[in-house]
């Protein structure tokens, strides 16, 4: 220890000083997150408006958490909800339960299960946190309560987070990008 | 010098003043050297109460209040209580012998609360009374952890009581007086005392650090050793008063440091009243904060042998020097011959820079 370099080690905190502290305030500001986190799962459409997802529960039977819940029904040829032969009926996904692992992701056969961004799903009751298709459909946007909030204030959804560019699986869903694309 | 007194009132109002002003510098001392540590850490700091964490001080007083407080079965209760009033009382009675202006100068006034002929003599009595604090804060808690706390608490601010009363000669030589404000109107017209005595300035300031606790020498609060050093056994408001003791020392050292060396409330061009005096206070708060944010704490032999073995031979050769000029008549200009010399010394001390020995023992 020498003078000398004490005085440099005052000169270091006094540089650090003058710099831009690399706290995110994280409700105040949005959190920069990488384009492949683990978010809340979204079940993405067809460019022509079709779900993806054909009820196979491959899913939910890769699931090492027993998350997911999968009912089929077959489609209406007039009408058909899917690309294939059945749709989903019923998808849940217990998000109290779920990892957030993408095994889901990687089983699925028409890529219609990838999880996206949102993480703000804290909730008050068991049942709000099961996730039907109703709330993971691409164009949902936000976590169930964001978007009681939403209704409850009369505001658009504001996601807590941002991202560089959104993935090409996350097909069709908007996610707040840097710079401000969508 | 005589001035004018005050009537009792006035001097009443006065010492209530500076008992709410350093009160709530206080309060807000703790909020300022948060937020810079945090600056100096990359950081954001406290800033979610009010804005940008204004009301911060106002939440933790009313945490403080609120919290339960616990008195520990083995402590001694009468002196228990009495340990951080004692602290806080004899911290706030140093502030009110250091002029802040002109005489007169306070809406017709004097700016300050005492002039004493003592001043320096009141200070040093008034400021050590705060170690019966410390000391018996740790002797009434009936814990071991707070006993070793207070005991390296008084050791080592005695030990730098020593430089620091010896660095204080020197300037009360030139002088030749105690009285706060002959020592800043010299220096209106001398030129700042720190010019002629600069060793003892550089002793004082480090001791100052020491006395008021702060970080190279912050034994008495070394979490990692002593868990809360004298105040372990304290919580609540009893705690807080020893957080506002530490800090209302913090503020008179950095009030007292520019009184003594650096002019007071004078300044060679623009003199404003009270702006150069709280400049320089604010100036040499940032410092200590500064100072803390960077540097290490030295174990507690090394403080010891640094106070002892160091600032108080330099010190003393200083106040020996100062007393052969002021006896032998000499011409003062020699005195500042050799500050420059010693300041010289300094630099030189600051490029020199050898390898770091290492001997035996991990010294």
């Amino acid at each position: 220890m020498t003078l000398k370099a004490l005085a440099q080690s005052l000169g270091i905190t006094l540089k650090y000083l003058f710099s831009k502290p690399v706290t995110v305030p994280y409700p105040d500001a949005p959190v920069a997150l990488k384009p492949r986190f683990h978010g809340r799962h979204v079940l993405t459409r067809h460019p022509n408006g079709l779900e993806k997802c054909i009820g196979c529960s491959l899913c939910a039977a890769a699931c090492p958490a027993y998350a997911i819940y999968v009912e089929p029904a077959e489609n209406d040829p007039e009408n058909p909800v899917s690309a294939g032969e059945r749709y989903a009926k019923v998808y849940e996904i217990n998000m109290l339960r779920c990892i957030f692992c993408g095994l889901c992701e990687e089983a699925c056969p028409t890529g219609a299960i990838v999880l996206g961004y949102d993480f703000e799903m804290a909730d008050y009751q068991y049942s709000d946190l099961i996730y039907g298709k109703e709330d993971m459909l691409v164009d949902v946007m936000g976590t169930k309560p964001q978007r009681r909030e939403a209704k409850m204030t009369g505001k658009a959804v504001k996601p807590g987070y941002v991202v560089p560019y959104v993935r090409p699986e996350l097909e069709g869903f908007r996610a707040p990008t840097e710079g401000g694309k969508k | 010098m005589n001035y004018p007194l005050d009537p009792y009132w006035v001097v009443a109002l006065k010492a209530l003043l500076v008992v709410i002003g350093l009160l709530t510098a206080f309060a807000f001392m703790t909020l300022i050297e948060r937020r810079l540590l945090a600056r100096f850490q990359i950081r954001l700091g406290p800033n979610r109460v009010g804005p940008s964490g204004l009301l911060q001080p106002v939440a933790d007083a009313i945490k403080s209040i609120f919290k339960e407080d616990l008195v520990v079965e083995k402590a001694d209760r009468v002196l228990f209580v009495l340990a951080p009033l004692i602290g806080v009382v004899f911290a706030l009675l140093a502030f009110g012998a250091i002029p802040f202006g002109p005489p007169g100068s306070f809406f017709g006034y004097q700016p300050w609360v005492l002039n004493l002929d003592l001043g320096l003599l009141y200070l040093f009595a008034v400021s050590e009374m705060a170690i019966y604090g410390i000391f018996l804060a740790g002797w009434a808690s009936g814990s071991k952890y707070s006993l070793l706390g207070s005991l390296r608490s008084s050791a080592s601010l005695i030990s730098y009581e020593l430089g620091l009363g010896i660095a204080l000669l020197a300037p009360v030589l030139l002088v030749g007086s105690l009285n706060l404000q002959d020592i800043v109107n010299w220096q209106k017209e001398n030129g700042w005392l720190f010019l002629y005595a600069f060793p003892a300035f550089l002793v004082y300031a480090i001791a100052a650090l020491a006395e008021a606790a702060r970080t190279p020498f912050d034994l008495p609060e070394a979490e990692q050793e002593l868990v809360g050093g004298y105040h372990t056994e304290y919580s609540s408001i009893k705690w807080a008063l020893f957080q506002m003791t530490e800090y209302i020392h913090f503020i008179t050292a950095s009030a007292l440091i520019p009184t003594l060396f650096l002019g007071g409330w004078t300044m060679p061009f623009l003199e404003v009243p009270y702006l150069w005096m709280f400049l320089k206070i604010a100036f040499f708060l940032f410092l200590f904060i500064w100072i803390r944010a960077t540097w290490f704490r030295l174990r507690y032999d090394q403080l010891l042998r640094f106070g002892w073995g160091f600032l108080f031979p330099v010190a003393l050769v200083w106040f020996l020097i100062t007393a052969l000029v002021v006896a032998l008549g000499l011409p003062r200009s020699y005195l500042l011959y050799l500050s420059a010399l010693s300041f010289l010394v300094l630099l030189a001390g600051l490029f020199y820079s050898p390898k770091p020995v290492r001997k035996g023992g991990g010294a």
